[in-house]
């Protein structure tokens, strides 16, 4: 029940990446200094892989997620996303292109706090311009699928932090995308909250989604198919495990 | 979507009650101020073209004068005469002219009835005059027509004022009264009206005769002046120019001679009155639109801290593909929805105040407001442009955050 539409991995790059990082950097430049957050990241990722990225706190683990998700631009260096060059595309693109092919899952979940559960699930699925009979039905397997079916017409501050963060990954696979980048995705949660988070990624996984998973947590790491670690924004191990 | 859109709509009305309400008074005066304006500009131009109109619409004069330019070896400062029949003339070489008729008047007549004695202004004019010049019987009345004209009859049309000096409050219809001790029947009185212009007095004072019966009574050959009518009011330069040529040419004096013939266009004033109302509502719009500009400013400032508020979910909404265009048909659509509201509840406002004109007894001074639908056009186009404004630069700022940045909130 967690098999992608569209198989194994989606669409990928001509010699078979969904992604392809090479020379990545990414330099802030905040009044007189300049702080070089990544410093030359080579990364390639093929679809249905399982990733964990690791690393210190500050060494450009979620600067590498925010420029994965299109949400932030390189300052040099070649992204190839499905083969396609993104520091080519437009902001419209950019903003398709985290809409269709990536799905975001946040360590403060960033659920609208105004809306229900199911209306912040549907959210992604209006930007595309899904139908609204296509939505309905889409949104509700979303929420079987994590779990959540009696708590749809809830507001998320009705919901334990565990259930938030069902409900953020429900709207992250709300529009099929082809990976999933999880920014310590468990770093607000309780252990056993956590475990049942992972669990489901590993589901997710198991049924062909291509995740990378940002994250501290040895254990977590560990349970991963592949282990990125990061420092001082450089790549120093990739490994798999 | 919309759901969403209304909800997140008055939770933000809700946070910001107190400025909201300001802003809305600030919207609402101004769409009060525009629309008050304008009407007030519209009912008076209305009353003026209507005074104007008491003469009738698109009326020349012309006075036979002396001539001012030698012509063909006569000499200047010869008196021009035009005579009655010269009307026909006019009438069938000037196919613009709709209307025409010759006018006599004197001073010097005394009217009597019973113990009523008044020497008031007396016209002997042409049966076409009485529409063309706005002179519309009471219900139980006529004007003059061709057989008054043909059979030189004693019928007398009263103006309204003449008729209650003469007849007080009772019914004139039907009554004889003398002129110099000859007996005319009255046989209509004037409908009153409005009337600011004129040339030979107001016509509610005055008494007017079939031009025939005036010749013939008073002798006279010559009448004092003629009036015509352009049904069109393009074709009244075109029409003035061609009455210099017939007359010209039968009277022999120069075509180009305008002193020979004295002539008032009151079209004219038309022109004038509507370059002046023009601009005279041109300016109260303008003073309206600064006073919903200063509203839209509110909006635009509420706004600012609405998107201030919510960067955040705009960074969220952004990380879920939401386009720059979608951010900004939010804001905006929230600043339109203020914006309209406001509006809607100023033109409820000023239908109100306008509908309160007549009952204290202003509407004779300045004219009745008119809350025309150009008027609210007009004014929904200020209201409509002022929140476009407003919203867009507070929601062009929120389409152009960096999600990033915005998502660290
Ligand atoms: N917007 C920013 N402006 C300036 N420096 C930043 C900004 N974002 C991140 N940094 C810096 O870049 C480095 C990497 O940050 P980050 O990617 O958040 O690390 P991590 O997620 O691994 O903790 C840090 O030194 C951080 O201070
Ligand atoms: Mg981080």
């Amino acid at each position: 029940m967690f098999a992608r539409k569209n198989g194994n991995g989606g669409a990928a790059g001509t010699n078979g990446f969904l992604i392809e990082l090479a020379g990545i950097r990414k330099v802030y430049r905040t009044g007189a200094l300049d702080v070089e957050a990544l410093r030359g990241i080579d990364l390639a990722v093929r679809g249905n892989e399982f990733i964990a990225v690791v690393g210190p706190s500050g060494s450009g683990k979620s600067t590498l997620m925010n420029i994965l998700g299109c949400l932030d631009t390189p300052t040099e260096g070649s992204y190839l996303l499905r083969g396609e060059e993104v520091a080519r595309f437009s902001p419209d693109r950019l903003a398709e292109t985290r809409n269709r092919h990536v799905g975001f899952v946040f360590q403060n979940f960033n659920l609208l706090p105004q809306i229900t559960a199911y209306e912040n699930v549907e959210m992604p699925l209006l930007f595309r311009g899904t139908g609204a009979r296509e939505r309905r039905e889409r949104v509700e397997r979303l929420f079987e699928q994590v779990a959540l079916l009696d708590r749809m017409k809830h507001r998320p501050t009705e919901l334990s932090g565990g259930q938030m963060q069902r409900v953020a990954i429900a709207r992250a696979l709300a529009c099929d995308p082809d990976i999933i980048l999880a920014d310590e995705p468990t770093g607000n949660l309780d252990s056993g909250s956590g475990r049942d988070i992972v669990h489901l990624f590993e589901e997710l996984w198991t049924g062909g989604r291509t995740i990378l998973l940002i994250t501290h947590d040895e254990s977590i790491a560990k349970r991963t198919r592949r282990i990125v670690q990061l420092q001082d924004g450089k790549v120093v191990s990739d490994e798999m495990t | 979507m919309r759901a969403a859109f209304f909800r997140q709509f008055l939770r933000d009305v809700r946070a910001q009650k107190l400025r909201l309400a300001l802003t809305l008074f600030g919207i609402i005066w101004g769409t009060v101020s525009v629309a008050l304006l304008l009407a007030f500009g519209e009912g008076l131009r209305a009353n003026v073209l209507k005074e104007i109109r008491g003469l009738g619409e698109n009326i020349v004069i012309g006075w036979p004068m002396r001539t001012s330019k030698p012509w063909q070896g006569l000499p200047r400062g010869r008196q021009i005469r035009v005579t009655e029949e010269d009307m026909d003339l006019l009438a069938a070489e000037i196919p613009e002219i709709s209307s025409i008729s010759a006018e006599f008047s004197t001073g010097s007549v005394r009217f009597r009835s019973g113990r009523n004695v008044v020497v008031p202004q007396l016209a002997g004019v042409q049966p076409a005059f009485g529409e063309m010049r706005n002179l519309i019987p009471e219900a139980d009345g006529r004007f003059m027509n061709d057989l008054d004209a043909q059979r030189r009859r004693r019928c007398i049309f009263l103006g309204d004022e003449l008729k209650t000096d003469l007849f007080g409050a009772e019914s004139a219809v039907g009554r004889y009264l003398y002129l110099n001790n000859v007996p005319f029947l009255v046989v209509g009185v004037m409908k009153p009206k409005s009337q600011d212009s004129s040339y030979s007095g107001r016509d509610n004072e005055k008494g007017v005769i079939a031009s025939r019966t005036f010749r013939a009574i008073f002798g006279r050959e010559y009448p004092n002046n003629f009036v015509f009518q352009v049904a069109d009011r393009s074709k009244v330069e075109r029409a003035r120019n061609r009455v210099y040529e017939v007359l010209s040419r039968k009277y022999k004096f120069d075509p180009t001679d305008r002193e020979a013939i004295m002539i008032w266009d009151t079209t004219e004033f038309y022109g004038f009155l509507d370059t002046f109302f023009l601009v005279f509502n041109v300016f109260l719009g303008v003073v309206g639109a600064l006073t919903l500009v200063v509203g839209g400013i509110g909006v635009s400032n509420i706004m600012n801290v609405v998107v201030e508020e919510r960067t955040k979910e705009i960074g969220i909404k952004m990380a879920l593909g939401a386009k720059g265009r979608a951010v900004i048909a939010q804001f905006l659509g929230e600043t339109l929805l203020i914006t309209f509201l406001g509006g809607l509840a100023g033109f409820a406002i000023s239908r109100g105040i306008i509908a309160l004109v007549p009952a204290f007894g202003l509407a004779e001074h300045i004219g009745t407001p008119i809350l025309s639908a150009r008027t609210a056009a007009i004014t929904a186009s200020v209201l409509g442009l002022v929140g476009l404004l407003a919203g867009y630069f507070p929601a062009r700022a929120a389409s152009r955050l960096n999600p990033v940045e915005a998502l660290r909130m």
